[in-house]
């Protein structure tokens, strides 16, 4: 009796995960596929999603590293708030990120801005950076907290500066959780739809990245629709299997 | 155990209640660019998006009870989906920009200055493809910054600030609205944009969709739309 109080939820748990992906698997036009995702306009959304995402994640990276450090080892107060909120974009709708995106950098925005972030690229990284930054700076973070830092210590006592300390040091005993982190975090950001389509819009090879093109092609070419999201799937997939250890074992 | 019983019974006790009611509520799929002329009340409630992401939906197989398009080849596409489609109003574009208009559009071939923000709905969508016929006609090459996914959000982005200009439905332009203000397009370059309703063929209820159908042209017409 009790082993199906646990059992029956936990099936069902993995089902509602596993059945839609099986679905997308099953409804996929396996011959066409080689056709589709070649087409001239895939191609582009392909392309533009990963140079968005890539850049977002070195955006991420160095901006984010600096940010966990501070937030592991700095004792300056306050730093709780500051936490709660860099973390808020990970449960916040990506869509309100937007909104807020745009009042913040937006034309006629609270910050005035020398260049326009709307409907361009540039805008379309600063929605993923911004969607995606909590999940670095949420393992790096961590990394450091557990990081045994009598390592540094020792380094420091046999002359090594901070710069040396970091790179040789701190740097290698950081690198699984910052992989994590950086994976992570550039999943995140491919994925991104509704910060996206609310702060940079929606122009094929400019601000139409893989998501959206999925979304907008769901609506005339279901074959075509289907065939992205096994591109968005076989990614994540690729994404999981490099965390191998780390979150899944 | 009792807790769970009780829960039971509030669950059981709001399902009656739902099925009670004499008279049942009619869930209807409409045009985004009705958002503003339908409301919820007692007897409906809509869900806005284009035409055709709901006509994928019912495709899909949502509980919808009647769906509005604002073209007819979205809803000839549903097919035997739905029952015969009836035409409930007749729409035009219009272009809406900022209030006060401060890059001076006229008309359709101002929207191809340099240093214009213009968004238009995708292809995809009615909106946009009605925008493409307009600006064909009117023989005009355009560079939008944005193909929004409805109609309504390439409203809002002029509305917010954030575009120059859109090409929407005249009946997305409300006098008096402080955020945005409408160029009137001519009739030469305009386009017919047609409404249609149909009742979506799984409905359980379509003694209430009929009369709903029935009411449209009306209730349309009262809020700005042309009749059919």
């Amino acid at each position: 009796m009790r082993r199906l109080a646990v059992g029956v939820p936990a099936a069902a748990a993995a089902a509602l995960v596993t059945v839609p992906l099986v679905g997308l698997l099953a409804r996929a036009p396996w011959r066409a596929l080689p056709d589709i995702v070649t087409r001239p306009a895939v191609l582009e959304a392909l392309w533009l999603s990963l140079g968005c995402s890539l850049a977002a994640l070195v955006v991420c990276l160095a901006l984010g590293v600096p940010l966990a450090w501070v937030l592991a080892r700095s004792r300056l107060p306050g730093l709780a708030v500051v936490r709660a909120v860099v973390l808020l974009p990970m449960v916040l709708p990506p869509v309100v990120g937007g909104v807020a995106l745009l009042f913040a950098f937006g034309r006629g925005g609270v910050v005035p801005l020398p260049f326009t972030l709307p409907f361009t690229t540039a805008g379309a990284v600063t929605a993923e950076a911004f969607v995606a930054l909590p999940f670095l700076v949420l393992a790096v973070e961590a990394g450091l907290r557990q990081l045994d830092r009598r390592y540094e210590d020792a380094a420091a006592a046999l002359g090594a500066g901070p710069w040396a300390r970091f790179r040789h040091v701190t740097l290698p005993l950081l690198g699984p959780s910052l992989a994590a982190g950086a994976a992570v975090c550039w999943a995140r950001a491919l994925g991104e739809f509704g910060a996206t389509i609310t702060f940079a819009g929606s122009l094929p090879g400019r601000t139409r990245t893989l998501p959206l093109a999925v979304y907008t092609t769901l609506q005339t070419d279901r074959d075509g629709a289907i065939a992205l999201s096994l591109v968005l799937l076989a990614l994540s997939v690729v994404v999981m299997a490099g965390l191998r250890g780390r979150w899944t074992r | 155990m009792r807790r769970a019983v009780a829960a039971a019974a509030v669950l059981l006790l709001a399902a009656s209640a739902c099925s009670r009611g004499e008279a049942p509520r009619l869930t209807v799929f409409a045009a985004a660019s009705l958002s503003r002329a339908l409301r919820d009340d007692a007897r409906t409630r809509y869900s806005f998006a284009g035409s055709q992401q709901l006509a994928a939906q019912v495709q899909a197989g949502a509980p919808a009870d009647v769906i509005i398009t604002a073209d007819t080849t979205t809803m000839a596409a549903l097919g035997p989906l739905v029952d015969r489609p009836v035409a409930v109003a007749e729409n035009s574009l219009a272009i809406a920009v900022r209030p006060g208009n401060p890059k001076v559009v006229r008309g359709l071939a101002d929207l191809a200055q340099a240093g214009l923000t213009l968004v238009l709905a995708d292809p995809t969508v009615p909106a946009g493809r009605y925008a493409k016929q307009a600006l064909d006609r009117a023989g005009v090459v355009v560079h939008p910054a944005s193909l929004e996914l409805d109609v309504e959000s390439a409203v809002q982005k002029v509305a917010l600030g954030q575009a120059d200009a859109a090409v929407v439905y005249a009946t997305d332009i409300v006098p008096g609205d402080p955020s945005l203000q409408g160029v009137a397009i001519p009739a030469a370059q305009n386009v017919a944009v047609l409404y249609q309703a149909a009742t979506v063929r799984t409905t359980k209820h379509p003694k209430q969709a009929a009369a709903f159908l029935a009411s449209l042209p009306a209730r349309l017409r009262a809020v700005g739309f042309t009749a059919p």
